[in-house]
């Protein structure tokens, strides 16, 4: 493991390190190969043999499964590969944001969001500043 | 001799490619992005470039997790635009401009000592194709030849900002080293504010892209002392990208005039920014 980083402070934010990258491969690679039109094919037949093609562990198989997209990111994901599976299921980068907030926010409270000026910086910045108010 | 005639800063959001692709310009959601760059296309017009030099980024599209080059540059004859899931955009094929490619990367490599990669045979993304729309709308062949410069910012450590700004001024003394005439634009491309992923997904922060806007004008040398973790956490993570205006910033004069300013909140879940720039001894 790498020593922690300054930017483990900044909130809701995966940084693709190395460690990440190391971690994430066959899942990022498996959500790659979904850029060929076979194997978009292969996979909507069968998910279970397809998924078994690439060397995941059981917990991100589980986590494609499940469509658990916060759980990719931190199994390793890389936002730019697992918005290719959620592209396969016609979900837009809206739908994606608004499953990754994890407070039960829809994609139309989303939008909402961002026609208003999207996400403040302010209390979203540092951990630390957020937890000494 | 060949002349750096232009600089264009833009955000590369796909949205706004299917939009154009779409026919919905002119949608409420749309129509303000459109009329506000509107200007900038006609600037473009004018600057009339022989080639375009494009920086940006590609999307795990040409590039997967199996190679990641910190810069790359297209030599090819032609560039497709890729596939990233819907198929690919109704957009031309970019022609390449082998020549002047080869002169940059030999200039490049031997004179400033940057070890690019050098890519015969790739397919550009949004990344590249959304600007060149921005630019020139909807022909069906682009008016100009294109150089992909294809920068890493998805995986850390992606190149310094100042590293980016040195790349401009390297480029700049390549295309002045340029015996043929040519006129020749270099735009930089992505940003601005967002971040895609996480429970922090939507974030925008205009008061920060608005520094940015101005600095890229009068001081884009205090913009190459910023490290990635303010980076990341003021524009966001997927925000980073925003080093590759540096790049457009670097070839230019150190003094500008900004012919074109537009900051538009949201495109998607991003927050859209353009600068049109000319030298400013003019062309």
């Amino acid at each position: 493991m790498t020593p922690a980083h300054d930017y483990d402070d900044i909130p809701g934010t995966y940084v693709f390190d190395g460690d990440h990258c190391r971690r994430g491969y066959h899942l990022n690679m498996f959500c790659k190969s979904l850029d060929r039109a076979e194997n978009r094919g292969a996979f909507r037949r069968d998910p279970p043999s397809y998924l078994a093609g690439f060397p995941m562990t059981a917990d991100q198989a589980a986590a494609v499964r499940d469509r658990d997209w916060l759980a990719m990111l931190r199994l390793g994901g890389n936002i730019y590969y697992t918005f290719k599976l959620a592209i396969f299921d016609g979900l837009t980068m809206q739908h994606a944001g608004a499953l990754m907030s994890d407070s039960g926010m829809t994609v139309d409270d989303f939008r909402a969001m961002m026609l208003t000026g999207g996400r403040p910086i302010e209390g979203n910045r540092s951990k630390r500043e957020n937890a000494h108010g | 001799m060949a002349r750096l005639v232009g600089g264009l800063a833009t955000s590369h959001v796909p949205s706004i490619g299917a939009a154009i692709d779409h026919g919905r310009t002119d949608d409420p959601y749309w129509k303000p992005l459109f009329d506000g760059i509107q200007p900038a296309r006609e600037w473009m017009d004018r600057v009339r470039p022989d080639v375009v030099i494009v920086v940006y980024n590609d999307h795990a599209s040409r590039f997967g997790m199996d190679v990641t080059p910190t810069f790359a540059i297209g030599v090819g004859d032609t560039f497709a635009p890729h596939d990233e899931g819907y198929g690919p955009r109704p957009v031309p094929a970019c022609e390449g401009a082998p020549g002047f490619a080869w002169h940059l990367v030999e200039s490049l490599v031997l004179k400033d000592e940057f070890d690019v990669t050098i890519v015969s045979d790739m397919t550009v993304d949004h990344g590249l194709t959304v600007p060149l729309s921005l630019a020139f709308g909807q022909p069906s062949a682009w008016p100009c030849r294109v150089i992909p410069l294809c920068v890493n910012v998805i995986q850390y450590p992606q190149p310094t900002a100042r590293r980016c700004f040195r790349l401009g001024e390297a480029i700049r003394r390549a295309i002045d080293s340029f015996e043929p005439d040519l006129r020749i634009a270099i735009f930089g491309t992505g940003g601005m504010s967002h971040q895609l992923q996480g429970e922090r997904a939507g974030l925008i922060n205009a008061p920060y892209d608005q520094m940015w806007l101005d600095q890229m004008v009068t001081n884009p040398l205090a913009l190459t002392e910023i490290g990635h973790t303010e980076l990341l956490r003021e524009a966001g993570s997927e925000g980073l990208e925003i080093i590759m205006w540096l790049v457009m910033r670097g070839a230019m004069d150190a003094t500008v005039r900004e012919v074109h300013r537009f900051y538009h909140v949201p495109a998607s879940n991003t927050a859209y920014g353009l600068l049109a720039l000319e030298n400013a001894e003019g062309l």
